[in-house]
C-alpha cells in the first residue's frame, strides 16, 4: 500500500473536518474519521488535525498513540484478530497466534511483506461460546485450532493470488 | 391464528455461527413462494452453544431449533411449515433447563422482538413509565426514591447503590447536568452489555431518559466500544427512531424537558470503563483517571454534575418504573437485590448469556443451566469478574452470588463475566494471563500500577518458567497487597486480585511450579516434557517430519527419540502421530 502524498492528505481531510466545529473536545473522533479513510493516521494527517482543532501536535499524539484503536502504518488489506478473551485463553488462542506468526513469518502486530496481511491479538470479541476464534476483516471464524486457522488465512492468499494471475 | 412466525436471531455471536446465511435462505424460500411463512429478525436469546437459533411460532404452539445452518433452513421448512411434523435432531430439548431458573430482568426483550423497531419495543409496554413519569408529572425526588427502595446496585462491577448515586447528582443546583451510559465493556470474556445494545436498545435508551428525568439533566450520553459495531449501528438507529417519535429531543413527550442522548465511540482503552478516565475520554483527552472527590456526581463532565452508569443498570430501569421497587427487590437477597446477567463460557457444556436472580449459588450456574463440564473432565475453578475480580475453586462453588458473599472470598461479581475451568486449566497461568492484561491496560498515571503489575507479572513468568524461588510468593504477597491498597483507580485496586485468590485457593500449585518444576495441567512450557513411548512408536516419520526443531530422531520403522535439550514443546509432534499409535505422551515437569 502506497502512502498518501501531503497535497492529496489535504485535500481528502478537508472532507473530515467539514463535518466538526473545529473544537478540541472533538479530537477522538476526528481521528476516528481520519482513520476511517486513511486506514491508519497519517503524521501529516494528525498535523493537520492539531491546527484545525487548535491544540498542540503533542497532544493529538499523546491521545492518539493512547488509544489500542489508532494505528500509525498502513494496516494490511485483512486484518486477522485473534481473540484471546479468557474463554478462547483457556482454549489455547496463544497457539493460533504462534501458528499464524509462523506461517504468515511476522510478529504480532505486524504485517506481512506482500501487504496482504495484519496479525493482532485483541482482548475480547464477545462470541466467548466459539473460542477459540479469529475474526478476519468483519467475518468471524470460530472453534478454532491452529491448523484450520492457518488453512483459513491459505485460502485468503490463494483467492489473492489467483486475482493476480488474472 | 395467521401464518406461522419464523425469527431467526441475528447478534453478533448467532451472525458469526452463520446466522446471516440462514435468515437469507429464508428469505430466498419465502420469496420463491414455495411456503407461507412470517420471517422475522430477533437478537440474542443468549443460547450461545446452540447457535444459530430460529424460533417457529405456529398454532401448534412455539418451537425453539438450535445450530440451524443454511442446508438445515430448507429442512426446517419442509418440515416444519410443509409437511407440519418438527425437524428432529434441531428441537432444543433442553430449553427448559436452559432456561429454568432464569428470571429475565435486563435481558426481558432480547431474543424476543425485533431490536430495530421500536413499536415491537412498544408492544411490549416499552416507553410506557416514560410516559407515565411525565404525564403524573413524577418528580426526580420519587423517581430516585423509587430506585433506591428497588436496592438496584450498579451492575458495571462497583456496585454502588443507583438510587443513591442519582440523590447526590439531583441534589446539586447546575443548569447543565449529564447522564453517561457506560458501554465501554472491557473486560474480556463478558458480553453482556452488547448483547443488551444489539437486543434491545430501546430499553437502555429508556433507562437513560428515565435517570436524565431523576437527576435533571438535558443530554446524555453513550460511551461504547468501538469494537461493537453492531451494538452500536443498532444503537444510533433506536435513538433516530426515539427521536422521530418525540421521546427524545426539544419536550420529550410534549412535555417541557429537552433530553438529547449522543453516541461516544470509545477508542480502546480499558481503563476508559473507570469512571473518570470515561468523562477524560468524552472531553477528548487521553483517558486517565483522576481522584475521587469530587466525585463526578459533583464535578463530572465538562465541570457539571454527572452520573455514570453501566448498560445493564439501565436496562432495568424502565422495569422497575413500571412494576415497582417491591417486584424487584423481591428477587435477590438482603443487601444485593434483583438480578444480575453473566456471561457464562469456559469449560462448560452450555455457555451463553444468563439472567438469575441474585443469591443463586455458583453451582446452580455452572451445573444447572451450564449443563455442567464436557468430556468428563472435573470441574475446578470458576473466574468472576475479568482481570478485577478472581478464581473461585469448585470447593467454592456453593457461594451464593451476591456482592457481600463475593467479596467476602476474595473475587468480585464484576460486570458479569464467568468462565469455567477444568482440571486443564494451570492456575498459575489464568493470573499470569491476567496480570498481562492489567500491565498493558495499566494507563500508567500512578506508580504502583504502573511499575507493580510489571514486577507482578515478572515473578508469573518466572514462575511459570521455573526461573522462581520460594521467597518470591512473600514478594508477590506483598505487591499484591501494596498494590490494592495505594493505586489511583479501580483498575489497579483490583488488578492483584486473580492473584491473590490463587494464591489462596490454589497455592499448592504454585509450590509445584517452583520446588517440582512442574505444571499439572500441562500448560506452562518449560515445565512440561513430551516423550515417545517406545512400546507403541511404530517408526513412521510422522512427527520427525513435522518437528520444526529437528528434535526428534530416528530411522524408519525404528523407535524415534525427541531430544529433550532441542524441544521446544511446542506439541506439534502429539497432535501428528496417528491416532492409531498415539505414542507420544505430554508429562507434567521437566525431563
Amino acid at each position: 500500500m502506497s502512502m498518501p502524498v501531503n497535497s492529496e492528505i489535504k485535500e481528502r481531510l478537508n472532507g473530515i473536518f467539514n463535518a466538526f466545529a473545529g473544537k478540541g473536545n472533538e479530537l477522538i473522533p476526528v481521528l476516528q474519521s481520519i482513520q476511517e479513510e486513511f486506514g491508519y493516521l497519517p503524521g501529516e494527517a494528525m498535523k493537520h488535525a492539531a491546527r484545525f482543532l487548535k491544540i498542540p501536535e503533542s497532544t493529538v499524539f499523546g491521545v492518539a498513540s493512547f488509544y489500542s484503536q489508532f494505528r500509525f502504518s498502513p494496516a494490511g488489506k485483512h486484518i486477522i484478530k485473534v481473540c484471546h478473551g479468557t474463554a478462547c485463553h483457556v482454549a489455547n488462542a496463544g497457539e493460533i497466534t504462534e501458528k499464524l506468526e509462523t506461517r504468515l513469518k511476522i510478529k504480532d502486530g505486524e504485517t506481512s511483506d506482500d501487504g496482504l496481511f495484519t496479525l493482532e491479538s485483541v482482548a475480547c470479541v464477545g462470541c466467548c461460546s466459539l473460542a477459540p476464534l479469529i475474526m478476519v476483516d468483519d467475518e468471524v471464524y470460530g472453534k478454532l485450532d491452529p491448523v484450520k486457522a492457518a488453512r483459513i488465512v491459505s485460502r485468503l492468499s490463494r483467492t489473492h493470488g489467483e486475482k493476480q494471475e488474472q | 391464528m395467521n401464518k406461522p412466525r419464523i425469527s431467526v436471531g441475528l447478534g453478533s455471536c448467532g451472525m458469526a455461527a452463520g446466522a446471516n446465511a440462514v435468515y437469507r435462505r429464508l428469505e430466498t424460500i419465502l420469496m420463491e413462494g414455495k411456503a407461507e411463512f412470517e420471517l422475522k429478525r430477533t437478537s440474542c436469546l443468549g443460547m450461545c452453544y446452540n447457535e444459530p437459533l430460529v424460533a417457529v411460532l405456529d398454532e401448534r404452539g412455539e418451537f425453539l431449533y438450535g445450530k440451524i445452518h443454511e442446508e438445515s433452513a430448507g429442512k426446517l421448512i419442509e418440515e416444519h411449515i410443509l409437511k407440519g411434523n418438527t425437524l428432529k435432531g434441531h428441537l432444543v430439548s433442553g430449553k427448559d433447563v436452559f432456561f429454568g431458573s432464569q428470571v429475565k430482568i435486563a435481558l426481558r426483550n432480547c431474543g424476543v422482538i425485533d431490536p430495530e423497531s421500536i413499536d415491537e419495543y412498544i408492544d411490549t409496554g416499552g416507553y410506557e413509565a416514560t410516559r407515565r413519569i411525565i404525564r403524573e408529572k413524577i418528580s426526580g425526588a420519587e423517581l430516585t426514591g423509587i430506585i433506591t427502595r428497588s436496592g438496584l446496585r450498579g451492575r458495571g462491577g462497583g456496585g454502588f447503590s443507583t438510587g443513591k448515586k442519582w440523590e447526590f447528582a439531583r441534589n446539586i443546583n447546575s443548569d447543565e447536568k449529564y447522564l453517561i451510559c457506560n458501554a465501554d465493556e472491557g473486560d474480556p470474556g463478558a458480553f453482556m452489555d452488547r448483547s443488551l445494545l444489539e437486543g434491545d436498545p430501546h430499553a437502555v435508551i429508556e433507562g437513560i431518559i428515565i435517570a436524565g428525568l431523576a437527576i435533571g439533566a438535558n443530554k446524555g450520553y453513550v460511551y461504547v466500544r468501538a469494537e461493537y459495531p453492531l451494538a452500536v449501528r443498532r444503537l444510533k438507529k433506536a435513538i433516530k427512531q426515539a427521536e422521530e417519535k418525540g421521546f427524545l429531543g426539544k419536550g420529550v413527550f410534549q412535555s417541557r424537558k429537552d433530553f438529547k442522548v449522543e453516541v461516544f465511540l470509545g477508542a480502546g482503552a480499558f481503563v476508559c470503563g473507570e469512571e473518570t478516565a470515561l468523562i477524560h475520554s468524552i472531553e477528548g483527552a487521553r483517558g486517565m483517571p483522576r481522584h475521587r472527590p469530587p466525585f463526578p456526581a459533583q464535578s463530572g463532565l465538562w465541570g457539571r454534575p454527572t452520573v455514570v452508569n453501566n448498560v445493564e443498570t439501565l436496562a432495568n430501569v424502565a422495569w422497575i418504573i413500571r412494576n415497582g421497587a417491591d417486584k424487584y427487590a423481591a428477587y435477590g437477597t438482603e443487601n444485593s437485590k434483583g438480578t444480575k446477567v453473566f456471561a457464562l463460557a469456559g469449560k462448560v457444556r452450555r455457555g451463553g448469556l444468563v439472567e438469575v436472580p441474585m443469591g443463586v449459588t455458583i453451582n446452580e450456574i455452572v451445573f444447572g443451566i451450564g449443563g455442567g463440564i464436557p468430556e468428563g473432565r472435573e470441574f475446578k475453578a470458576v473466574q468472576l469478574g475479568g482481570p478485577s475480580g478472581g478464581c473461585l475453586p469448585a470447593s467454592l462453588a456453593g457461594t451464593p452470588i451476591d456482592f457481600d458473599s463475593l467479596r467476602k472470598t476474595g473475587a468480585i461479581m464484576g460486570s458479569g463475566g464467568m468462565i469455567v475451568m477444568d482440571e486443564t486449566s494451570c492456575m498459575v497461568n489464568i493470573a499470569k494471563y491476567f496480570l498481562e492484561f492489567t500491565r498493558e491496560e495499566s494507563c500508567g498515571a500512578c506508580t504502583p500500577c504502573r511499575l507493580g503489575t510489571k514486577h507482578m507479572l515478572d515473578i508469573l513468568e518466572d514462575i511459570t518458567e521455573g526461573r522462581a524461588r520460594k521467597e518470591d510468593l512473600d514478594t508477590l504477597t506483598d505487591l499484591a497487597e501494596g498494590i490494592k491498597r495505594t493505586s489511583l483507580c479501580g483498575l489497579g485496586q483490583t488488578a492483584p486480585n486473580p492473584v491473590i485468590t490463587t494464591l489462596e485457593y490454589f497455592r499448592r500449585e504454585y509450590w509445584e511450579h517452583i520446588s517440582e518444576k512442574k505444571c499439572r495441567a500441562k500448560q506452562c512450557r518449560k515445565l512440561i516434557s513430551y516423550f515417545i513411548d517406545p512400546d507403541k512408536c511404530a517408526g513412521c516419520r510422522v512427527c520427525y517430519k513435522k518437528c520444526p526443531e529437528n528434535a526428534i530422531s530416528g530411522d524408519k520403522d525404528k523407535v524415534h527419540v525427541i531430544s529433550q535439550d532441542d524441544c521446544t514443546r511446542c506439541g506439534i509432534c502429539i497432535r501428528a502421530c496417528p491416532r492409531k499409535y498415539s505414542a507420544i505422551n505430554c508429562l507434567p515437569g521437566q525431563a
